[in-house]
């Protein structure tokens, strides 16, 4: 697969409070972004459970967005820090695994930043674009190509 | 995926919402989708109406549900903050439980934000399929039900706090008010004549001050603020701190001749906003409610000049037993109450902090609230506009707009009033004066009714209106000839030229901040600040009033700046939404919480800390930990964290979660290896 | 600490004595500078407005040689403020827009020169001074505190703005300068004209213009009562003392406010010769306001009145606390 070609699929985890409703008014808004990216609703960006990212990787997605509140807005007043230093330990853990942490973003969009969450998810796509698909071991490798791979 | 979802019947519902989405999104084809390749995991009715939100549509669920023994329903529409509520009724109405239906966001999602039509179509079947996967898991959930206490507390005595304690007094129900300062009142009792209409301020607010007073429902606890929350909504226990007066309230009758006799006289830094005397012990002003002065340890010479001394107060004092107790401690108090309601206010601007203004360097830069002191007839120069001296009156005065409000280096918001507030002052200077009058001004901004009407007027009156944002306001002539004393430097943006304009006075419009304390407090209440620490609101446009937090509302100021009508509008909303959840009796509440499956928990206590509303607690007898749901919140932080898997989120479970992650892959999903 | 040094060509001649007074204290302060070698002119204040490409090309060769010349430090430090911001300037540009990055380095290549764009760290000599050997070095080295001189701090027009690397803490009336003058023992005035104008070349292009913008400032010093200008720019420096008899002149004025560099203050209070730091150059004499340096004990600091009570007449002022 070339590189231009790659569509990355990526699974976004939106809080029901201020980046869902940030990507509600993008829509709203008209504000056109990559269709890369498919939304997932929880409360809050601490409900992220880092098994549900390894889920989407392990499934098909080849990045994870995680979208919260800003620092200091959470509308369950602190929680979005704890998924901040969720997503610092999984990205560790990410690349141990051989897997460029970079694949897995966090950021944060209030609910009228509707461009600005526009414009994250297209840095996203692009990043993980140029990451190129994501090499998981359950992927299934064509044979002729993962001959090329062992020899030298 | 195990796989217990086999009998389940579900039903797809395509929105066309017109053109909004079949514009962009293959709309037939996402349901032939539906009904054709999800006929497997229990899809027996997919179908694609035009407005799925109208009185047909919704009948068409309903129909098919009884019709067709629907167990599940996927609405793809609009974002569930739109239509959920919609879409529940209709299963609800059918006699399905609501929260078995589920919508599928493609409008906002999807149709307006993508513009290759099938590309867009891809991705809508994705997340329709990603919808049924987690509607399958979805659970039967009821709303919680919780008792409602009568009773309400309101902090903050300004005239939001006025309004939602009268209001809710006069339905009949207990209200406990709570003022930082020693009389209710406010800001507004501060000023001298209100816009757009020019009525006196006091005259209009004294009435609602001694109403609450007297009411036989309100309870005053002024001198006093608040220290501890506990509870969840419809059962709060507050400890209110109430500080000492040194004045017995109970016995003082408020004579005054204490005041009189004290022989201390100290700059009002509070009510006469520093350019005003008050005694040691004083009444902030003379309407002040209670009427029960307040004695100042920090300037009375019995704590001052070592112990003991003076005394002329309680030598004075008229009433048995004497009213004035030197050693008077704080006390705490406890209030159980069902709803609260803050309207805490705002601080002003300090004008010291851009420097090029010179306030507090230059004796004529006065800022906003000093003026309105100093036009008020019960102020420090009983109503003479007069320069620093005391005496002289100005013959040239220059009002300054938008200071620390709509500037990057200081506040971003703008403070609402300034505008209406600068035109007000610069009537009342020409008025008292006959002074020439230049207001310098960004953007003039007079949204509400007659307020545009009132600043012709002043137009009229012959105050100069200059556009254009001031530089420096300045004592230093630029030649010998150049006649001051001071000069307001400024660009004249439609003339287009620097101006710099010779006055003997300059009046900052200094803009509205939140309290200095704002997210201390937001913290006691458990609510969010922005981070310019405004109170945030549930909603921006549809619920101003509510807060985060069920059973904290937001009045006045604290939530953003705003003029009286709006604070007044304000108060009387809170009470409203106060007096619906007491007259309801018990309250509904989304059934989105966490809660613990003890067989389950190890007793690690991890979560125990994860908490900010305290709903999680630790039973030590039975080792295990207990989420209460009326305190819970639903944010699933707890759930996440549990490594045993033992904490559940109804409405957000795991098993939801996960499944509609692997929904929404379908169309890439990996092939395991073959082992 | 260790720093490369462009000294401008102000300093090789008219601001003569902020150089000797400079390098007479760089000492104290343990300050050790690098000439850098071979440098050019800077291009002053007007090239930049009339050959943009050029005149960064013109400075760019200053930072290439610099940065060749940088061993163990990457701090390259300026005193006069025309010199500090075109270095600065040059650097943040060139770092902002690879494009312009490109074309100065074709340019700097003919003369096998290169220069990469954030190598350095270009700073002022006031802020090396405050923010880097900071006040308590400073204090202690002062034998001869300046006790009862009262000094207006100004700071001109280039240094505190734009302030590429946000260092300094307001730009509209910085208090960098006085903090180093109250570590002096000196008594720094408030007063509110510490950034503005000094005229710049407009003593050349339109004089009357200058004249005004330099009597403002001489007045305003005056009038907050300050016994001389500390400054930290040859042109400041120049505006102000060289041109305070035409000033007077053409506005039949009689101000006699001398205008020293803050390095000299420095080399006074660490008890240098007065000769040794170059005073005795200025066009309006410093003697006398220099006599009135107390060599008795400080003045007693005012103890913080804890209430304000009713002035003699008229309205309080604001708390300034």
């Amino acid at each position: 697969m070339s590189e231009s070609a790659f569509e990355p699929v990526i699974i976004g985890f939106t809080c029901n409070w201020c980046s869902y409703r940030a990507a509600d008014l993008a829509g709203t808004s008209r504000i056109k972004y990559p269709p890369n990216v498919r939304l997932i609703r929880v409360m809050c960006s601490g409900r992220i459970d880092p098994t549900f990212v390894l889920k989407a990787l392990a499934d098909g997605a080849d990045g994870v967005m995680i979208a919260g509140c800003h620092p200091g807005e959470c509308h369950y007043l602190e929680q979005n820090y704890k998924a901040l230093r969720r997503h610092r330990l999984l990205q560790r853990t990410l690349a141990q695994f051989g897997i460029e942490p970079e694949r897995v973003r966090l950021t944060w969009a209030s609910a009228a930043e509707g461009a600005r969450f526009a414009e994250e998810v297209g840095a996203m796509v692009d990043e993980v674009k140029k990451l190129g698909p994501l090499n998981w071991p359950t992927r299934p490798v064509p044979q002729s190509e993962a001959a090329a791979e062992v020899a030298p | 995926m195990a796989d217990n979802t086999q009998q389940e019947r579900v039903g797809v519902y395509v929105c066309h919402c017109g053109s909004n989405i079949a514009g962009v999104v293959d709309v037939q084809s996402v349901a032939r989708f539906a009904a054709e390749d999800l006929k497997g995991r229990g899809v027996v009715v997919a179908r694609d109406y035009t407005f799925m939100c109208s009185v047909t549509g919704q009948e068409l669920i309903e129909q098919d549900i009884r019709e067709q023994g629907l167990t599940r329903v996927v609405v793809a529409a609009c974002s569930p903050h739109l239509h959920e509520g919609t879409f529940r009724g209709a299963c609800g109405r059918a006699g399905l439980n609501p929260y078995l239906a589920e919508m599928a966001s493609i409008r906002e999602h999807v149709a307006w934000v993508h513009t290759d039509k099938a590309v867009a179509t891809a991705k809508a079947k994705a997340i329709v399929n990603g919808a049924v996967e987690r509607v399958l898991r979805n659970e039967p959930l009821e709303a919680i039900r919780v008792p409602i206490e009568a009773g309400t507390l309101v902090v903050g005595g300004g005239i939001a706090g006025l309004q939602t304690a009268l209001e809710i007094a006069e339905a009949g129900y207990p209200v406990h008010l709570v003022e930082r300062e020693p009389s209710i009142g406010g800001h507004m009792a501060q000023f001298d004549k209100t816009f757009p209409t020019l009525d006196c301020a006091a005259c209009i607010l004294t009435p609602k001050m001694a109403a609450a007073g007297s009411h036989p429902h309100i309870q005053l606890h002024t001198w006093s603020e608040v220290e501890k929350v506990e509870g969840y909504v419809g059962n709060y226990t507050v400890t209110v701190k109430k500080k000492p007066r040194y004045v017995l309230e109970d016995v003082c009758t408020g004579c005054g001749i204490c005041i009189e006799k004290c022989p201390v006289l100290v700059v009002d830094e509070a009510h006469d906003a520093g350019i005003g005397y008050r005694k040691a012990i004083y009444t902030p002003f003379a309407q002040a409610v209670p009427n029960i002065p307040v004695l100042d340890p920090d300037t009375c010479t019995y704590y001052v000049g070592g112990k003991g001394g003076c005394r002329a107060c309680e030598k004075f004092c008229p009433t048995e037993p004497n009213s004035i107790v030197f050693d008077q401690q704080e006390e705490r108090i406890t209030l159980r109450v069902g709803n609260i309601v803050l309207a805490t206010g705002w601080d002003l601007f300090d004008a010291r902090r851009i420097h090029q203004y010179g306030y507090g360097r230059l004796a004529n830069v006065f800022t906003n609230l000093e003026l309105e002191r100093m036009c008020n007839a019960a102020g420090p120069t009983g109503g003479k506009v007069v320069l620093r001296d005391g005496q002289t009156a100005p013959a040239r005065v220059g009002i300054v707009h938008c200071v620390g409000s709509r500037d990057r280096n200081y506040n971003n918001w703008c403070s609402s009033i300034c505008c209406m507030q600068s035109v007000k002052l610069a009537h009342l200077v020409k008025e008292r004066t006959g002074a020439e009058v230049f207001n310098f001004y960004i953007d003039m901004r007079t949204p509400a009714k007659d307020y545009d009407e009132f600043y012709q007027r002043v137009l009229d009156e012959g105050v100069h209106f200059i556009r254009g944002k001031v530089a420096e306001v300045s004592d230093v002539p630029r030649g010998p000839d150049e006649q001051g004393p001071l000069f307001v430097q400024v660009e004249d943006t439609l003339a287009g030229l620097q101006r710099r304009i010779p006055v003997d006075m300059v009046v900052l419009s200094a803009g509205l901040e939140p309290r200095r304390d704002s997210k201390a407090v937001g913290k006691t209440f458990g609510i969010a600040c922005s981070t310019n620490g405004w109170f945030i609101e549930k909603h921006a446009k549809l619920d101003p009033i509510a807060t985060m937090t069920e059973g904290v509302f937001v009045a006045g100021c604290a939530q953003g700046p705003k003029d009286i009508p709006a604070s007044v509008a304000q108060g009387a909303a809170a009470a409203a939404r106060v007096l619906s959840y007491i007259r309801q009796g018990e309250l509904a509440l989304e059934p989105v919480r966490a809660s613990v499956n003890e067989a389950q928990c190890s007793g690690c206590r991890l979560c125990n800390g994860l908490c900010p509303f305290n709903a999680i607690s630790f039973i030590e007898e039975r080792r295990v930990t207990e989420i209460n749901a009326a305190l819970c919140q639903g944010c699933g932080t707890c759930v996440a964290a549990c490594p045993a898997g033992a904490i559940s989120g109804s409405g957000f479970s795991n098993e939801q979660l996960l499944a509609q992650i692997e929904g929404l892959l379908l169309d890439v999903a990996r092939v395991p290896e073959p082992a | 600490m260790k720093a490369l040094f462009y000294p401008g060509c102000a300093m090789q001649r008219n601001a003569r004595a902020y150089l000797d007074s400079l390098l007479a204290i760089r000492a104290d302060i343990d300050l050790e500078l690098e000439e850098v070698a071979d440098w050019n002119c800077c291009g002053a204040t007007e090239y930049m407005s009339v050959h943009r490409v050029p005149a960064h090309a013109l400075i760019g060769r200053n930072l290439a040689l610099a940065q060749r010349q940088a061993a163990d430090t990457k701090l390259l430090t300026a005193g006069c403020s025309a010199c500090y911001l075109n270095l600065a300037k040059t650097d943040t540009q060139m770092r902002e827009d690879r494009k312009l990055e490109v074309t100065v380095n074709e340019a700097l290549a003919a003369g096998d020169l290169h220069y990469d764009a954030g190598s350095l760290q270009v700073r002022h000599l006031l802020d090396v001074v405050c923010h880097d050997i900071g006040y308590a070095a400073v204090k202690e080295k002062v034998v001869k505190p300046l006790y009862g001189l009262k000094v207006a701090a100004y700071y001109g027009c280039q240094v505190v703005r734009p302030d590429y690397d946000d260092r300094w803490d307001s730009h509209e009336h910085p208090t960098a300068m006085d903090r180093l003058l109250a570590a002096l023992g000196a008594e720094p005035v408030d007063w509110a004209l510490k950034t503005q104008c000094c005229g710049g070349h407009m003593t050349v292009i339109g004089p009357d213009v200058a004249y005004g913008l330099i009597r403002r400032l001489v007045h305003g010093a005056a009038e907050a009562g300050a016994d001389l200008v500390a400054t930290l720019c040859p042109m400041c420096q120049l505006n102000l003392d060289a041109y305070q008899v035409e000033m007077n002149r053409h506005f039949h004025a009689d101000y006699h406010l001398p205008v020293l560099y803050f390095t000299q203050l420095m080399g006074l209070a660490f008890g240098h010769k007065p000769a040794d730091l170059g005073i005795g150059k200025e066009f309006v004499d410093a003697a006398p306001a220099l006599a009135k340096i107390q060599v008795e004990a400080p003045p007693e600091a005012k103890a913080k009145r804890k209430r304000r009570h009713r002035p003699e007449d008229g309205l309080p002022m604001p708390r300034m606390e």
